[in-house]
């Protein structure tokens, strides 16, 4: 039943695929405390797993503004974890060089995010559709007026997130996928060097990616220029 | 506890696993003289009382509705705590959170147990909870008084009785051993493939979820057990399928809650047989079976206070052991 296709991005501290799904109780706790409602559970049509959580990032995905990582807390089997136990190995790559810094609470005393593996990664999928490869800038609502997604907005509210559409962008050249990161260092906008031999500037992911899928949830081309892959560990 | 109590409380746990219930083989001294009592009585005598009860006989649903009552607000504490976000009773019925304690279903803890092979605290903590508070409640009880498929296949069985009535249909009994097969098959599977089999196909898990978080397309799963019933097999997957029963019925063996039986009133006419979702566990109340003047009622009864509702003599209560009878 399990389909070969895409694998599905788990909520973060999520253990490996396979031990994720065995220790997975099907309660939804991890629904039920995020602030932005980016956890769903699966139906019967999704695969092996009925009512396992996954994260659609493109039309809601995780940021954050719980900053404690609240589903991991809620998760009454260990599915989601912040210390995975001692007989579960870590693959190559998953494993964070270092805690993620969350840019939301980067002046607290503690600024980091209790995560010790990445659930995904970014990657540029689409960058010829790009608009910071092309040199375009960015005005009005970034996934137009009906899009549902929330994000939290520093400047707006340290608590409430609010919809993307009620948070029009004006930007000469576009960064949405930098600005709106919510780990820091994890993208930044660079020189890089086409395959034709010229300078253009382009988004570029870095090693303290978790794979959170805000750059996806943010990119204002359709489709997304920038996506998670799901379960991906960090390959240098 | 005598002997003869012993053998019938061990005869009822094998009951529950599958036997078909068997003649004692012994009884104690009074009840043998209590049923040769009732031999005795005179056939006309008998039969004016029996007219005479029936003619005075009220139909109650006072346990139906307690317990519909209950099985109703439980389903909807989770929806409602949900909803409006008030964090009373979070989560769903397979693991959920009881103004912040953790608690968790027996049966599915079970199968992540034996899936994953790693316990955490929080789930250990969770799951003795249940386990404490189903040894005081009944342990089956759960079924009846929670399971949210239980009442559903409560109003199918209607419909599928009235189909038997107008012979429509004809009810095909499965061996009941078929639920341990089952049970053993789940575990085995989990403990294999790694991966909690039962609880992708559990009507239970599925409807608690789909109450709580929107329906889906699992719904038509929930839908083909539900037809299955109606049309084939009375009560199929409670009867003789659902692990989650069989995993609270061992937990009942030892629960002091049950329905209790006393000899001395009853007809033997059988009202509570036709009513009773595990008939098997009523086959005390046939005519020189009952081991003693008070028996109590096996694990695999659901406590559902059907058979106490039909009874037109009082015969069937519930009793809390050690305690006096509840009304």
């Amino acid at each position: 039943m399990r389909r070969a296709g895409k694998a599905r991005l788990r909520p973060p501290g999520a253990l490996d695929e396979r031990d994720f799904l065995s220790s997975c109780i099907k309660c939804g706790q991890c629904v039920q405390v995020c602030p932005v409602d980016a956890i769903k559970l699966a139906d019967l049509i999704d695969g092996f797993g009925v009512g396992a959580p996954y994260i659609d990032a493109r039309a809601q995905a995780c940021d954050f503004s719980c900053d404690a990582v609240q589903c991991i807390l809620a998760c009454p089997t260990g599915s989601l974890t912040y210390h995975k136990p001692d007989f579960l190995p870590v693959r190559d790559g998953a494993q964070l060089a270092a805690k993620p810094i969350l840019k939301a609470k980067e002046k607290d005393a503690e600024n980091t995010l209790n995560l010790k593996e990445r659930i995904g990664v970014a990657r540029l999928t689409r960058p010829s559709t790009c608009l910071a490869i092309q040199g375009k800038g960015f005005k009005g609502q970034a996934r137009g007026p009906d899009f549902k997604g929330e994000l939290r907005y520093m400047a707006v509210d340290r608590w409430k997130p609010i919809p993307i559409r009620d948070h029009p962008y004006d930007v000469a050249e576009c960064d949405l996928c930098v600005r709106e990161c919510p780990v820091k260092d994890a993208i930044s906008i660079e020189l890089v060097f086409m395959p034709n031999g010229t300078q253009r500037k382009s988004p570029v992911v870095h090693e303290p990616c978790v794979g959170c899928g805000v750059c996806e949830m943010i990119c204002p081309v359709e489709p997304t220029a920038i996506e998670i892959v799901a379960q991906e560990v960090w390959k240098s | 506890m005598n002997a003869i109590h012993k053998r019938r409380f061990l005869d009822q746990i094998m009951v529950m696993f599958g036997r078909e219930p068997m003649k004692p083989a012994q009884q104690t001294e009074r009840v043998i003289k209590a049923h040769a009592l009732k031999r005795m009585t005179n056939k006309a005598d008998l039969q004016a009382m029996k007219s005479h009860m029936r003619a005075h006989e009220e139909k109650s649903t006072k346990w139906r509705n307690r317990r519909w009552a209950t099985l109703i607000i439980t389903n909807l504490l989770f929806v409602v705590s949900f909803y409006f976000d008030v964090q009373l009773l979070e989560g769903a019925l397979t693991a959920s959170r009881f103004v912040g304690f953790h608690l968790i279903d027996l049966n599915s803890a079970l199968q992540v147990m034996l899936a994953h092979k790693h316990i955490i605290t929080n789930l250990l903590i969770g799951t003795g909870t249940v386990l404490v508070l189903w040894i005081l409640l009944g342990g089956r009880s759960f079924c009846s008084w929670v399971c949210p498929y239980h009442l559903i296949a409560e109003w199918a069985e209607n419909i599928h009785l009235w189909l038997v009535k107008k012979k429509l249909v004809t009810d095909a009994p499965i061996d009941r051993r078929l639920r341990t097969v089952f049970w053993v098959v789940f575990a085995l599977l989990a403990v294999i493939t790694g991966y909690t089999v039962f609880e992708s196909i559990s009507p239970t898990g599925i409807l608690s979820r789909a109450l709580i978080y929107g329906p889906g397309l699992a719904l038509l799963w929930v839908l083909s057990l539900l037809i299955f019933e109606v049309f084939f097999v009375r009560r199929a997957w409670c009867r003789y399928a659902c692990p989650i029963g069989l995993t609270y019925g061992v937990i009942g063996i030892i629960s002091p809650l049950r329905i209790k039986y006393t000899l001395e009133g009853c007809f033997h006419e059988g009202d509570c047989r036709k009513v009773c979702l595990v008939p098997h566990v009523l086959d005390t109340v046939i005519k020189g079976r009952a081991v003693d003047t008070e028996v109590a009622i096996g694990p695999d009864c659901t406590r559902c206070g059907l058979c106490v509702d039909t009874c037109p003599t009082g015969s069937l209560r519930f009793d809390v052991k050690g305690l006096s009878r509840i009304t």
